[in-house]
């Protein structure tokens, strides 16, 4: 067997797929632009706009991507293609794998695209601020891809748009990736208890300085197992019932 | 190891044992036991319900049975489906996007141990002649030969197949049957599921029929045609015993309802024949096919436990 193989094929139709590819890269971009341009020279909470800016759609546009990756699973399933795969000796993990390495290129590609467009507008990081927050980007977006699969055999294609764009948009708006929401009181504590705020705080690390804090690596590590016995057991049930 | 051992250790065999499930109140399998030699090619036939994809599910692992076994050459069929021994096409299903025909195949190959060329596979299937249109823009028919193709392409030992010509136009039918064929040639099992008679007949060497979750015939083609495959004939023919009808030739079995009797014939033209001779005031005479449904329900009949 030869999951490279394989593996190509599915990343062949990851960018094939114009209206992923738009949503995960396009809209974060456009978005961008066009809030971002013409703020281009001033300042929000003492940090240049378009900076604040760009680490908002880069949380945003990274957490689409990697869920819209996973979520494909159910429009695979419709067709009957997950019971094709289930009589090939593909491994189920294998097949899982796959969708999160396509959510993680969409989300990199994700990143770079808003990278450049931020450079354009004049933002500047140094070297190792660009690892920190790429680095912790790619922690926090694990329970963002498993909860992707956890929709793909949750939902069908017809409710599979609202239910993304609805999650993510709540999701990004509650962490303060349209712009900083919460900022103290007893919801900010709930708040800190989403993975999307800490994913916002990757984004920014390179702004507000350092790295995160114990509470954020316990909020997503608890997150990526919550969702995962979910979507294993969500799994078992969508097989079972076939 | 020898032949004698392969057969010992049901290695060399497919062996399904008492397989039964029950969906809801639906008792989709009754207890199915059947075994099968490597190299053979077996037709499930059966009418709408009979439970010939649920069977065929359960030996592919993709449903798991109540009760009962299937043993696929000395394996479990998880096992079997992990080595790469089987290559399927279930009855529905159909394919996913953003890819062309040959990529869907080449993905599908790189799966398998030891997969057959993709274009051989692509040729065998009939699927060379848009190889390189992508997949949602193929026909019904066409997409039946692409997964035709996916399930050649495995190059396994088993071959299942879900009733599947039934998209296919008439060529594409004979086509499919000649490309099964070849394969079969190459030493390989094959289990397909099919409604038509004719089909099973002329690939299989061996039936299974099923109905009502059970097998009601199993036999060669030859024997289970002269079971299902006859025709009935009714006639009004008072006052005459019905044991002095079954010896007519052709006839397979007789009732009577009132003046009327009713022959199943295997072979009614020399039934006919000798009723005119031997029963000149025979009359109101009527010859029709028995038709699958009619025989599984002449052969379920005695059915008792229809209702759960
Ligand atoms: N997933 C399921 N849930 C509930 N009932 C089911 C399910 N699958 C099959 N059945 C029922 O089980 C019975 C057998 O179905 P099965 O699909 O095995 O028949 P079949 O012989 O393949 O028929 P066909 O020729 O129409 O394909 C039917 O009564 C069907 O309604
Ligand atoms: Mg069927």
């Amino acid at each position: 067997m030869n999951q490279l193989t394989y593996l190509r094929y599915e990343v062949i139709r990851t960018y094939r797929n114009r209206r992923f590819l738009m949503f995960s890269l396009a809209f974060p971009l456009i978005l961008f632009l066009a809030v971002a341009g013409p703020h281009k020279n001033q300042m929000i909470v003492g940090i240049p706009f378009p900076l604040y800016y760009m680490t908002g759609m880069v949380a945003w546009g990274t957490m689409v991507a990697v869920i819209s990756s996973g979520a494909r699973i159910a429009a695979e399933r419709q067709v009957g293609w997950t019971r094709q795969l289930r009589i090939t000796p593909l491994p189920t993990w294998s097949y899982f794998a796959a969708k999160i390495f396509c959510g993680y290129l969409m989300a990199i590609l994700s990143m770079l695209i808003l990278f450049v467009a931020g450079s354009l507008v004049g933002v500047h990081l140094t070297l190792s601020q660009w690892f920190v927050m790429v680095g912790l980007l790619l922690v926090g977006l694990i329970p963002f891809s498993v909860l992707g699969i956890m929709f793909g055999h949750l939902l069908t294609t017809d409710s599979l748009g609202p239910a993304i764009g609805g999650t993510t948009a709540l999701f990004a708006l509650l962490g303060g990736a349209y712009g900083p929401l919460v900022t103290g009181g007893a919801l900010l504590t709930v708040v800190k208890c989403l993975p999307s705020y800490w994913l916002v705080i990757a984004s920014k690390s390179a702004l507000i300085g350092g790295g995160w804090p114990p509470q954020a690596w316990i909020v997503i590590a608890v997150w990526t197992v919550v969702t995962s016995v979910l979507a294993v057991r969500v799994y078992q049930r969508d097989t079972r019932k076939i | 190891m020898n032949e004698h051992t392969a057969v010992a250790n049901g290695t060399n065999n497919i062996v399904v044992s008492n397989l039964t499930k029950t969906f809801g109140k639906v008792r989709a399998v009754r207890g199915i036991n059947f075994e099968m030699d490597r190299g053979t090619t077996v037709a499930l036939l059966g009418p709408n319900g009979a439970g010939k994809s649920t069977t065929i599910d359960m030996m592919i692992g993709l449903t798991t049975p109540d009760f009962g076994s299937v043993s696929l050459f000395g394996h479990s069929p998880a096992n079997a489906v992990h080595m790469g021994l089987i290559g399927a096409m279930t009855q529905t299903g159909s394919l996913i996007d953003y890819l062309s025909v040959r990529e869907l195949v080449s993905m599908m190959a790189a799966l398998y141990p030891s997969p057959l060329d993709v274009d051989e596979a692509l040729r065998i299937s009939g699927a060379d002649a848009f190889a390189d249109r992508m997949t949602r823009k193929l026909s019904g028919g066409e997409t039946q030969r692409v997964r035709f193709a996916m399930a050649l392409v495995a190059d396994a030992e088993l071959l299942v197949l879900d009733e599947p010509t039934v998209a296919l136009d008439v060529e594409g039918r004979r086509d499919f049957w000649i490309a099964m064929r070849a394969f079969a040639a190459r030493g390989k099992t094959v289990v397909f599921a099919t409604h038509y008679l004719e089909e099973a007949d002329a690939y299989a060497d061996r039936i299974i029929l099923i109905a009502h979750g059970r097998i009601v015939a199993d036999g060669a083609p030859t024997e289970i045609k002269a079971t299902v495959g006859g025709r009935i004939v009714r006639a009004t023919l008072p006052n005459v015993d019905l044991d002095k009808l079954r010896p007519l030739s052709g006839v397979t079995s007789v009732e009577r309802r009132g003046d009327a009797v009713t022959l199943n014939c295997a072979d009614s033209d020399a039934t006919l024949r000798e009723l005119f001779t031997l029963y000149p005031n025979v009359r109101d005479v009527e010859v029709r096919g028995a038709g699958l449904e009619e025989a599984f329900l002449e052969l379920t009949e005695d059915d008792d436990d229809e209702a759960v």
